[in-house]
């Protein structure tokens, strides 16, 4: 089969009907998965970072077991795969990729981006993070350490990053706001706006 | 592979992934990647046990396997590596031996 | 095909430290998703949580596609036609109704 896009939509509407006429998986099925996907987004991770950047509990708990302390802010993660967490120290930084699939922390950052799925990102990550990350701008100081972290298997894995300097006092919610998908990945860090 | 009895490697055990490539010989799915087979590694930690995704993947009963979390220095894969970076990988036991 | 690759007969999806993609840069635009992606990504899913198909299935289907086509496709095109051809392998949906409902959409 070579199908285009016109192909492709009468495909998956040809393999709905099929699977609704027998009864193995209706339209409201599809719709309720979608809006259930939909409401997955960074802006979850970024509020377990500002949690663990704030408290020190929450901090060990998510270190320790990353799904479960997800669950504390009312995530979803029965039947989602087990989540690492990657904590950011001085001397030591972590960037995630998927070299195989595209295997991403959805359950606590929602779809993975474009870029994480591309065949780029996936071939260089994991032998180029230098690189990679100088394409994002990023620098790391002097003497760190890169651990690229390849999601081949059962875990899926979520970078805590470093809290900036120069915000000391703030509240959670002002924090998670510094907090954007790429810096949960590592291929980039939060930064003052 | 299911019938493998696995060893228990605890963290910090020096390890070698296999250096096996079962696609070559007919319909496979494979979760170590290629860049990391034949090389040595270390345990970081074990992650737990896991069904076998190569039999999941064609709906056979799945071996329940341990699962590593294996360190490798980046210039023992691939030389222009900077030194001190790492690459860590989710292996499943069979394919890893003592080294 | 590169010396490195040569002794190391990697499969086509197995990307990581492929020397022929080093030099390409990371397209960082946003792409939003379609309604496409939407449901092929939903119906994944939901034929996951009823055990009618795995997520390691899917990956099998995505793999078997080959390298220029694998290449070309959209992420969620791969996914459509490694679901279609599992459906079909295990007998979940049939060559000749898929043909008819295919028909029907023309």
């Amino acid at each position: 089969m070579n199908l285009s896009g016109q192909e492709n939509d009468r495909l998956l509407a040809a393999l709905r009907g099929l699977l609704a006429a027998k009864n193995l998986v209706s339209t409201a099925e599809i719709a309720e998965r979608i809006a259930a996907t939909d409401r997955a987004s960074p802006a979850q991770g970024a509020a377990m970072v500002a949690r663990a950047w704030t408290d020190a509990a929450f901090r060990a708990r998510l270190l320790a077991d990353g799904a479960r302390a997800a669950e504390e802010f009312g995530i979803m993660m029965r039947g989602a795969p087990p989540l690492g967490v990657l904590e950011n120290v001085p001397g030591l930084h972590h960037l995630v990729v998927c070299t195989l699939c595209s295997c991403y922390p959805r359950a606590v950052l929602g779809y993975p981006p474009f870029w994480y799925k591309s065949v780029a990102y996936r071939a260089r990550a994991v032998r180029d993070p230098r690189g990679v990350l100088a394409e994002w701008g990023t620098t790391l100081p002097e003497g760190t350490r890169i651990r690229v972290v390849d999601s081949t298997a059962d875990y899926r894995w979520m970078v805590l990053p470093r809290r900036p300097d120069g915000t000391e006092g703030w509240d959670e919610a002002a924090l998670a706001a510094l907090v954007r998908e790429g810096d949960m990945v590592g291929v980039t860090q939060p930064r003052l706006p | 592979m299911s019938e493998f009895a696995p060893t228990v490697f605890p963290a910090g055990a020096r390890v070698r992934v296999r250096l096996d490539w079962p696609e070559q010989r007919g319909p496979a799915h494979i979760r170590t990647p290629h860049y990391v087979r034949g090389r040595e590694g270390t345990v970081l930690r074990p992650l737990g046990r896991f069904a076998n995704p190569e039999d999941l993947a064609f709906a056979r009963e799945a071996a329940i396997l341990p699962l590593y979390h294996v360190r490798f220095e980046q210039r023992a894969l691939w030389p222009e590596a900077t030194e001190g970076d790492e690459v860590v990988v989710e292996i499943f036991g069979p394919w890893l031996e003592t080294a | 095909m590169p010396e490195e690759d040569a002794a190391r007969p990697r499969a086509h999806h197995d990307l990581g430290g492929v020397a022929q993609y080093l030099c390409e840069p990371v397209d960082q635009s946003a792409h939003s998703l379609t309604d496409f992606d939407r449901e092929v990504d939903a119906l994944r899913q939901v034929l996951g949580q009823k055990g009618i198909m795995t997520v390691d299935e899917l990956r099998r289907g995505i793999e078997a596609i080959p390298e220029a086509e694998y290449l070309r496709l959209g992420y969620y095109q791969r996914w459509l036609r490694s679901i279609t051809a599992i459906l079909l392998e295990k007998g979940v949906v049939g060559e000749a109704e898929l043909a008819a409902a295919l028909a029907v959409e023309q």
